[in-house]
């Protein structure tokens, strides 16, 4: 498929993916056009980080087709598997820093390992895109665990950007903060992906966050897209399981399983 | 329960996993040769894998090739061949205790801290980021152990090989009274060079097993930290099995023509 501005930037047709017995998504429909800020809601285990591995490669879905720019991403393998991702930033859960490495070198990371970026050049954008997401160069020189989990988000979010992509996903990007470090977080993302242009997937089942850093919202859930619409009328979304979701209440349709 | 059925099971968890760790050396090996290199890791690796091994392995040889001689001196003593002890203990150290011992040695240090350390990355999504920031996993992180551990442990047996041998010379001088030029002579006539490469060989082999058995359990842990301590374990228990399997048949195929 040629690429066009109405090429969607990521789009998920029919994606399946299993582990044994369990079935995580089962023929997962998604289009993400460009500059959009999706949020894809649900509860734990529902399959939300299994979409994002199967997009970037991570997990090879079972069945169905992703197309990254029109591109089939779920045929690329090698060299054009690497430039494909070259388009991608991505703020981990749990920061996923490399705890061998200091603060800086995580930050260029991208670029000095995906890119052969001098590493002098380096270090001066990741002390840049530390500065944007509000860290001092005093901090490029400390280790991970010398960081809060509040700072590592950050340099999570720095790392993420250091490559200047075009599309940036974030998985739980709020998890395990307090609510006012959370609500710093949503702000450093909403204006990041502002000055950026950028393109963004987030994946998250805090409601606080969604509303925030999303133009759209999708739920997923028993591996199948039960919503999606714009974030201003998921109030009005009609859904029963959307309604209790987003209003976190035990009784409903949706029932907890407690194994996974 | 159909015992049939647990045996089948069992049966084809093992093909499984076995098709597994095929994939993964032959993704393993065949990057060695694709770019980017890393040389800057596959230099750490070295000291790690290599340098920092020395002490272990250089106490472990000295004591073997002294406890060696005193046993081969006490047997010998029975039928009067005690003046073959020196001939004994550097064949023994060279073609088999030396590269087994040692393989063992590290097999216990740099497995488990391969697994420990490529499992902890593995459940921190640190591999998955990797992954994100267009590095790829296997030529990052495997292909340096590999590399490191394939090219400096035959190096480190050479340096178990002068200590066990060394062991031995201590432990005949000062406690079983040989004179020490002629044990040195005798060593130095009886060894031959195949005896040493044989060593050497074995103990690259060792060295592509211990880095494999480290990264691919490493690669494949679970769960939180009872994952990452179970692929620990299995990266030991593996390397010591398969040390101990592949030297028979090494042996086989070295001395047996």
């Amino acid at each position: 498929m040629a690429e066009t501005e109405d090429t969607p930037k990521i789009e998920l047709r029919g994606v399946k993916k299993r582990f044994g017995s369990k079935v995580v998504l089962d023929g997962i429909d998604l289009t993400l056009s460009r500059g959009q800020s999706l949020v894809i809601i649900g509860g734990s285990g529902s399959g939300k980080s299994v979409t994002i591995k199967c997009v970037l490669g991570i997990l090879t879905p079972d069945d169905g087709r992703i197309f990254v720019d029109g591109q089939d991403a779920t045929r690329l393998r090698g060299r054009a598997r690497e430039a494909m991702l070259r388009k991608f930033g991505m703020l981990f859960q749990g920061s996923a820093l490399f705890d061998s490495l200091p603060v800086w070198e995580n930050v260029a990371f991208g670029l000095i390992q995906g890119r052969g970026m001098e590493r002098r050049r380096a270090r001066d954008i990741a002390i840049e895109k530390l500065a944007k997401v509000g860290l001092g160069p005093e901090v490029a020189t400390l280790s991970p665990a010398e960081l809060s989990g509040g700072m590592q988000k950050r340099v999570g979010l720095a790392r993420a950007i250091a490559a200047d992509p075009e599309i940036i996903f974030f998985d739980e990007p709020t998890t395990g903060l307090d609510p006012i470090m959370a609500d710093v977080i949503n702000d450093l993302i909403v204006s990041t992906v502002k000055d950026m242009g950028v393109t963004t997937l987030s994946i998250t089942h805090d409601m606080a966050s969604a509303r925030k850093i999303s133009s759209r919202i999708a739920m997923l859930y028993k591996g199948k897209i039960i919503w999606n619409g714009p974030t201003a009328e998921i109030d009005s979304s009609g859904n029963p399981y959307v309604d209790q979701f987003i209003h976190g209440r035990a009784d409903g349709p949706i029932k907890m399983e407690v194994r996974s | 329960m159909n015992i049939f059925a647990a045996i089948g099971r069992v049966f084809l968890a093992f093909l499984a996993q076995t098709g597994r760790l095929t994939l993964f050396m032959i993704d393993s090996v065949t990057s060695i040769v694709r770019p980017p290199v890393y040389w800057t890791l596959i230099g750490e690796q070295m000291l790690k894998i290599g340098y920092f091994s020395l002490p272990v392995v250089g106490l472990t040889a000295f004591f073997t090739g002294g406890a060696l001689a005193l046993q081969i001196f006490v047997g010998s003593d029975r039928f009067g061949a005690e003046s073959f002890v020196p001939n004994i203990v550097v064949l023994g150290i060279t073609r088999e205790l030396g590269p087994v011992i040692a393989g063992l040695m590290v097999a216990g240090r740099v497995a488990a801290a391969i697994a420990a350390e490529i499992g902890t990355m593995r459940v921190t999504e640190q591999i998955d980021a990797l992954t994100t920031l267009s590095t790829n996993p296997t030529k990052y992180l495997v292909v340096p152990r590999l590399v490191a551990a394939v090219v400096t442990l035959p190096v480190l047996v050479l340096v178990a090989d002068a200590i066990g041998v060394f062991g031995g010379y201590v432990v005949a001088t000062r406690s079983l009274d040989f004179n020490g030029s002629i044990y040195v002579k005798n060593t130095i006539d009886f060894v031959t060079n195949q005896d040493i490469w044989s060593g050497v060989i074995k103990m690259g082999v060792f060295g592509f097993i211990i880095a494999l058995m480290g990264c691919y359990n490493g690669f494949h842990s679970k769960g939180g930290a009872q994952g990452v301590g179970n692929a620990t374990t299995n990266a030991v228990v593996s390397s010591f099995i398969l040390i101990l399997a592949s030297n028979y048949f090494l042996t086989s195929v070295l001395f047996l023509r």
